[in-house]
Formats: C-alpha cells, structure tokens, sequence
C-alpha cells in the first residue's frame, strides 16, 4: 500500500491531526527555504483554519473525501483563486487569478489540502529550474545540482518532504525529469486524461498535468482523484476513469517490455545503463518478458518537439500584452506599450522560444519547418504505437545523464534541449509515461527509468513501476 | 546562416520585443545554431504524410446549449493595470 493511502487512513482512524501536520511541513518549509522550491506559501493562518475545520470533521465521526489527511504542493502554473499566479516570470508577480484549475477543484473537493505553489522554470520553459525570474531550485541531493525542470519545486517538495504529493505539468519531460534527477516517481498521463483547465498554456498540444509523489501507489492514487473529462477543456478525453490503485497488487508476469534501441546510446551515462540493466535483469527473474525494440525515428523527436513546442507557445504567449492582467510598462503608443511591457517581464528562454516559434511560422519558413515537423510527429506517433502492438511498455533511461551541475548547460540553449532526448517522445505522441527511481550513482544521484505505454494504458505503467519498486527495494 | 540580423529585425516587430544590440546578436548566434539542428528533419522522407496537429483523433463533444454562470465583471477586471467603469483602458489607438 502506498504511504498516502496508508496516511490517509491512519488520519481518518483520528491517528494524527492535520493541524499538527500543517505546523510540521511549514517548519520543514521554512527550514528548507534555501532549495528555493515554493514561490508562494499560503498563509499560515488560512492552512490551520482549513486544517482544523477537517480535523473537527473527523473528530465528529464524517466520512471524508479520498484525499483527506494528505497535504499537496502545486505548480506555479496551476490557477488557485485568489492566490498570486506567476509561472515564475516577472510578467505575473502581481497576477491573482479569480477561478481554480479544475485539478484543484477536484482536489480540493476530495479534501486535499493545498500548501502553496512551487517554483518552475519561466513558463514552464526550461530543463534544469534555472530559468525562474525567483532564482534557480536546488537539488536536496546535491545543492550543487540542478533539481532538473521545468517542475524543479514539485519535485523537491516532494523529496525534501515538504509536501506528501505534488502537482507538476509535462510538455516535453517537465514531469518525469525532475522526478528523475530528484529521486521519486512522476507521471505524464495520457494526453487528455487530465483536464487542463486553470494551467497556463506553454504548448497547447502537448502539455499535460501531471502528478508526483514518492512512490508509485501515491501517484496512482493522486491521478485516481483528478483524472477525467472536463466540460471547460474540449480536449479532454469522456473516457471512465479506471481503479487505479487496484493495479498495484497486479503481478507483472504477463507484461511485454520493449528495450528501444535507440535509448541506449554509445554516449549513455554508464552508471544510468548500469543501474537499468541490473533492473532489467531482476525483472527477467520475476518473469517479465522482454525484447529489443527498433524506434529509428527517436532522433528526429527532439528538433520535431522544439519546432512545435516554441511555435504554439509563440501563439500562446501572444496574451500578456499588459492590457488585462500581469506588467504594464506604460507608453504612450499602444504598440510601445506592447513592446516595453513584453521586453521587461519575459525572461531570455522565454523571448527566445517566442523568437524561434514565430520564426517557424513565419511566411517561406512555415513548409520547411513547422508544417515538417507536424508531418515527422505523424511518423513518430506512428511508429511508437506500432510498437504497442509488440510489447506493452517501453523501457528506457529517464534522462541520458544523473543531474547536472547549475550553470553547466545555461549558456548553450542546444545542449540544454539535447537533455531531453528520451522524454519529448511521450509527449509528441500523446502516449503515458511514468519517471521511477531506480537507484543512485556512485556520487550520490539518483536514476531514473521511464515506462511508456499505449494511449490510456497508464494501469500497465503503475503494474511494471510497482514491481521495480519492489527489484530496487525502494518502498 | 538561416536567420540575418535583418530577420531577427523583422521578428523583434512581430512579436512585439525589444532587444538591445548586444541580445540581438547573442541570439543571431543561438538561433542559427538550433535551426542549424533542426534541418536534421529534412532527412526523414514525409512526401503525403499528413501534418499531425493533435494527439487523439476525436469526436466533438456535443453537450446541451444552457446558460451557465461567467465570470463577473469586476472579477475579471480585478487585474487590469488600468480601467475605466466596465472596460480595459489603454493608450489611444485612433488619432
């Protein structure tokens, strides 16, 4: 059983009050504040009083809601009423959205309790955390690390305990690499299991909400309270939501596990290789069938997903002109207005993903490249579900490398993109994908391996993930 | 070279940014650099395949036309850095 359930139980048994909880994690917050990991805290006052009006209920023998005991950190990117919104960027320091994303709604309805917003990389934009306007997160494994991003503060709430669970958002990895390089388990669901609504568009046909916790069962447990359609997002998915946490107690022996090629490079960490080949092994020793799986097209995926990615978030990010919310640098023309509000409160990984998307779409480029790397996503979508038809999960590295250090990959955008050459592939295609812990380096940080499986198939990504939990004796 | 100084030019007026001279030429660099990269698509044959805009090949949702709340006006004028009565106020646009 996972730790949340297992907490939410004990909570609902009047084992322990949340109150208490809240005071222990707001000193753990604050003791932590040099990891840099919440932007926003709620106040101390709202949180008891929230806190403690759940605890009476339980004192008067009520049946909570499914989340209840259990405390909950969220993306600075996720829209809670009546609390500053920023998405790390100076453009929103003074932004209070007026309605809830509907993740927090459905949060909030199975009495979660919500703790603050964590800190991202601008937008969402960027591989490491570093490019918030409130300064880079640290990784609690090695503060001379980078935390990975662009859901740097998830991740770290998360393993820094600083939170019981955890909301991020995945356009590209922005779940499943800070999960990696962090140590714990996140998931990219299925494009359109989550409802967007309330989470500030980067890349509308990518971006999915996902969540994060410490082991698998807590994040089949958080996606089992949040998943499903939504009649505010038109692209979320009227498709049931299944049991998920049922899954857990499932034996992976009738899954096909598929090793691409592809993911397993002569450039390949040989520590990551080390530690998932070991997995591999044990894996074949519980029964778990495997074989090697050809996905030519994987180095195509990362020059596809920045084409599209910087493209829609040019469109996007067209909104914040100073005119209804977020800076407004005055001018006396409209369109100087225009320039000098967009020039001072986007960052520079923000202006250049605007400056690279609109060039893509820009007359005589279109063809060459947005509209190619449309057509190479129909390829690559392709060929990843033909493999589904072979095998039911692909197993690969998270992330080519363990954490990097801060500041080693800031001054060269391309590498920075390089970094996620496994992950971007998910998300192109629309497909799920889970970031597992598998073990640690010998200098101390942790590896990741992700699962990927078929459209909706997020139950075979919490069987397998259950079981390596069980190989690498993490839970 | 993909982009000329001329082109960042260009851009910078279309997406409404300004940059310094220094920021320009750093990202004359940058981009060329990641479009350089980005010409690796053009070896993938993708003569009639279909552009793909979206993951899931879905139906339209087709729900009941009903009258549901909005947001109120003063809520969501609540962040204007400028109003006036019920509207966004900005500088003149007709002289």
């Amino acid at each position: 059983m996972s730790d949340s359930i297992r907490r939410h139980q004990d909570y609902v048994a009047g084992k322990f009050k949340l109150v208490d909880r809240v005071e222990e994690l707001l000193e753990r917050i604050a003791v932590n504040s040099h990891l840099n990991a919440f932007i926003t805290v709620f106040s101390r006052r709202k949180l008891l009083d929230q806190a403690a009006a759940l605890d009476r209920r339980i004192e008067q023998g009520q049946k909570p809601g499914a989340l209840a005991g259990l405390v909950i950190a969220i993306k600075d990117n996720i829209s809670f009423r009546g609390e500053p919104l920023t998405c790390a960027s100076r453009m929103l320091t003074n932004f209070i959205p007026p309605y809830h994303a509907t993740v927090v709604e459905k949060i909030l309805q199975a009495d979660g309790l919500i703790i603050g917003k964590t800190n991202l990389d601008e937008f969402a934009m960027g591989s490491s955390g570093e490019t918030s306007h409130f300064g880079p997160v640290k990784n609690p494994w090695n503060l001379e690390r980078v935390p990975g991003g662009s859901s740097s503060g998830s991740a770290v709430a998360v393993r820094a305990g600083l939170a019981d669970l955890a909301l991020g958002s995945d356009t590209g990895g922005s779940v499943r690499q800070p999960a990696a390089f962090c140590g714990i388990v996140g998931l990219k669901p299925t494009y359109g299991r989550v409802s967007r609504y309330g989470l500030v568009a980067y890349a509308s046909s990518l971006d999915q909400i996902g969540p994060m916790g410490k082991s698998v069962g807590e994040v089949a447990y958080l996606l089992q309270n949040i998943a499903g359609h939504d009649p505010r997002d038109a692209t979320s998915v009227l498709q049931e939501v299944p049991n998920y946490v049922k899954y857990l107690k499932t034996h992976p022996h009738h899954l096909r596990v598929g090793l691409p090629r592809q993911y397993f490079p002569e450039e390949l960490d040989p520590e990551v290789r080390a530690h998932i080949e070991k997995l591999v092994a044990a894996l074949k020793e519980q029964g778990v069938r495997f074989r090697e799986i050809d996905l030519p097209l994987t180095e195509y995926a990362v020059p596809a997903y920045y084409i599209i990615a910087t493209a829609e978030a040019s469109s996007n990010l067209a909104r914040f002109d100073g005119v209804r919310y977020g800076l407004r640098r005055p001018a006396p023309d409209l369109f100087q207005q225009y320039s000098r509000t967009r020039s001072e409160g986007f960052g520079p990984e923000v202006k250049r993903r605007i400056l690279l998307g609109s060039f893509v779409l820009s007359a005589g480029y279109y063809d060459e490249y947005y509209r190619k790397a449309q057509q190479v996503r129909q390829l690559i979508q392709k060929e990843i579900r033909q493999a589904f038809r072979e095998v039911d999960v692909l197993l690969t590295p998270t992330t080519p490398t363990p954490a990097f250090k801060l500041q080693e990959k800031t001054a060269d955008p391309l590498q920075m993109y390089l970094s996620d050459v496994f992950t971007v592939t998910a998300n192109l295609a629309g497909i799920c994908a889970l970031s597992v812990p598998v073990g640690v380096t010998s200098r101390g940080l942790p590896v990741g391996v992700q699962l990927m499986s078929d459209f909706f198939r997020e139950d075979r990504l919490f069987i397998l993930g259950r079981s390596i939990e069980k190989c690498t004796g993490e839970v | 070279m993909i982009v000329s100084k001329k082109d960042i030019e260009h851009l910078v007026q279309l997406v409404r940014i300004e940059l310094s001279e220094r920021d320009k030429n750093d990202l004359l660099t940058d981009l060329n650099r990641i479009l350089a990269y980005f010409e690796k698509l053009q070896e993938v044959d993708t003569r009639e395949v279909p552009p793909l805009s979206h993951p899931l090949q879905m139906v339209n949702g087709l729900r009941e036309d009903e009258v549901r709340d909005s947001l109120p006006v003063e809520s969501a004028l609540r962040n204007a850095p400028a109003k006036k009565g019920s509207y966004f106020s900005v500088p003149k646009v007709i002289k």
